[in-house]
């Protein structure tokens, strides 16, 4: 399936300087591919969306590091396999 | 591609609305496990269970974890006790023998101490029953029931007469903790075979050798998608509302089962179609009827909003699972549902008006805290009202009801977690003694001339 490799990184909270520069280094740490971003500032709540491919990443330890990375910075980060969003929104 | 939007709505669903996956019920069959000896029944049993749902906690912890999305529960159903422990006559045995395993998986309920006596009761199906006092007071995580009734054999009142006790022998039992014990206990009317839910789930004798079957939840989504997108709105656009969220749910539940059928290596059973409440706030059934224009829960238009809501759940889940089964409707635990609670603590709802309500949803009357001076014999002339009720409009439905001893009408019996709190309430003071005393089956309705 197309899907199968793909997760969605979201990143929610207090914009500051360098959320993306850190998000992006654990995800190259981890050597998943970024496919798509998308961001945005809304009364200064940053959101970001991130569509990443995971065929070289551990699921698990990918998480782990994103939600460490989360705490420190005080900033909500999940990622979620695609396929919900797919299986939501599309027949 | 999935936009931004989608993205965030089906978060908050889950963050906000309390969006989940009720439960992964792993079905297994223990007929494998009958044997004569009834020590190494109880081996068999155990062994048989922890091999099969070994990994079925640790999976189900993963997919919570990739996909983002709660799984409440992972608990496994087994094949009706009674069938099992026939060849030995020592049903307590299998209980023991369930809890252990259960424990030993982590699952933290375990369905199927079970007889299936709608048309007679077997000698083991007797034992079995007369067995509910000691093994629902005894283990921890073992569920019973019993169908007493169908469509199509009618209702064993011999049955519903030895429910109706048993209720009050383990609410003695288990009188320590408000009579806990009852509500590992259903007593039905045309059990479904395929139901994830507890306490009423377990391994029909139609169903395969394992299988996976899950349950949805969600009433919160319901409830502000209505708030949303249908407010003061005709019954047209309320339907169209609550069928699409429900679509929206169901194919989550889809996606969550067969990802647990695959990676577990067993055959993906069905989708339950549930709404099921718990008692936190927001993740009420009541506060949807509430939504759509009633004051409280339990008030005229009761019947009539739940009607709505059930077909509409039905309609919107069917298209997005392979297969729909278990007891698929909206759920009216009254100790589980926040809003039924602070209905039936105002006065507001009753039993008769649940007993109505029934007639049109999913299951029965559930999670309903009575008098503990309640006779026996009321109890089982409930449990025959509902089962009529059942049987007549071709439904499931059930009775899952406490006599907590010691307490009467205006105190509260608190079980906490999923299980919730509730008001007692009141029953009919007036004897069905001599009614129960009958025995007999009452024979199974015409199937046609249906008003």
């Amino acid at each position: 399936m197309e899907t199968v490799n793909k997760a969605v990184v979201t990143v929610l909270g207090t914009d500051t300087t360098g959320i993306i520069a850190r998000v992006s280094a654990v995800l190259l740490k981890h050597d998943a591919n970024i496919l798509d971003i998308s961001q945005t500032v809304l009364s200064g709540m940053f959101t970001m969306v991130m569509i990443v491919d995971l065929r070289n990443s551990v699921f698990a330890d990918l998480a782990d590091d994103l939600n460490r990375a989360g705490t420190e910075m005080g900033l909500q980060i999940r990622i979620q396999r695609s396929e919900i969003f797919d299986a939501m929104h599309r027949i | 591609m999935i936009n931004t939007s989608e993205i965030l709505q089906t978060i908050h669903m889950i963050e906000a609305e309390k969006l989940d996956i009720r439960t992964i019920t792993m079905g297994i069959s223990l007929y494998e496990c009958a044997d004569p000896d009834p020590a190494r029944m109880a081996v068999k049993i155990y062994d048989r269970i922890t091999k099969q749902a070994e990994n079925l906690v640790k999976t189900g912890e993963a997919l919570e974890r990739e996909y983002g999305i709660p799984i409440v529960n992972k608990r496994i159903s087994v094949t009706p006790v009674s069938l099992v422990a026939a060849a030995c006559g020592e049903p307590l045995r299998a209980a023991g023998a369930m809890d252990d395993a259960a424990r030993e998986t982590g699952v933290n309920f375990i369905g199927g101490y079970s007889a299936l006596v709608q048309k007679g009761m077997t000698a083991s199906d007797r034992r079995l029953i007369d067995s509910l006092p000691e093994a629902l007071s005894t283990t921890e995580r073992v569920c019973a029931s019993v169908n007493v009734a169908s469509t199509r054999a009618g209702i064993d009142m011999d049955a519903v007469r030895l429910c109706g006790e048993a209720v009050k022998k383990i609410a003695e039992a288990t009188k320590d903790t408000d009579a806990s014990g009852c509500m590992k206990l259903v007593v039905f009317a045309n059990a479904v075979e395929d139901n994830p839910f507890m306490a009423g789930a377990f391994h029909g004798p139609g169903e395969g050798d394992c299988c996976i079957n899950v349950g949805i939840s969600g009433p919160g989504v319901v409830k502000r998608a209505l708030e949303r997108e249908a407010k003061g709105a005709p019954f047209d656009q309320v339907a169209e509302t609550i069928k699409r969220t429900a679509f929206k749910i169901t194919r989550v539940g889809q996606l969550i089962a067969r990802e647990a059928s695959d990676r577990l290596g067993v055959p993906f059973g069905i989708v339950d179609l549930s709404l099921a409440p718990t008692p936190a706030m927001g993740d009420s059934v009541a506060h949807i009827l509430e939504e759509m224009g009633l004051e409280v829960c339990g008030c005229a238009g009761t019947t009539a909003a739940l009607a709505l809501l059930n077909d509409a759940v039905k309609k919107g889940g069917i298209m997005a699972s392979g297969h729909v089964g278990g007891l698929s409707g909206a759920f009216i635990p009254v100790s589980e549902d926040i809003g039924m609670i602070n209905a039936a603590a105002r006065g507001a709802l009753h039993i008769e008006k649940l007993e109505a309500m029934t007639c049109v949803c999913s299951v029965g009357l559930d999670m309903i805290a009575v008098p503990g001076d309640t006779p026996a014999s009321t109890i089982a002339a409930i449990i025959a009202d509902e089962a009529a009720i059942g049987m007549i409009n071709g439904k499931t439905t059930a009775v899952r009801l406490i006599p907590a001893p010691g307490k009467k009408v205006g105190d509260e019996v608190e079980f906490g977690g999923l299980f919730g709190r509730a008001p007692i309430m009141s029953v009919s003071p007036y004897s069905a003694e001599q009614f129960i005393a009958r025995g007999g089956r009452i024979p199974a309705p015409l199937q046609s001339l249906r008003n």
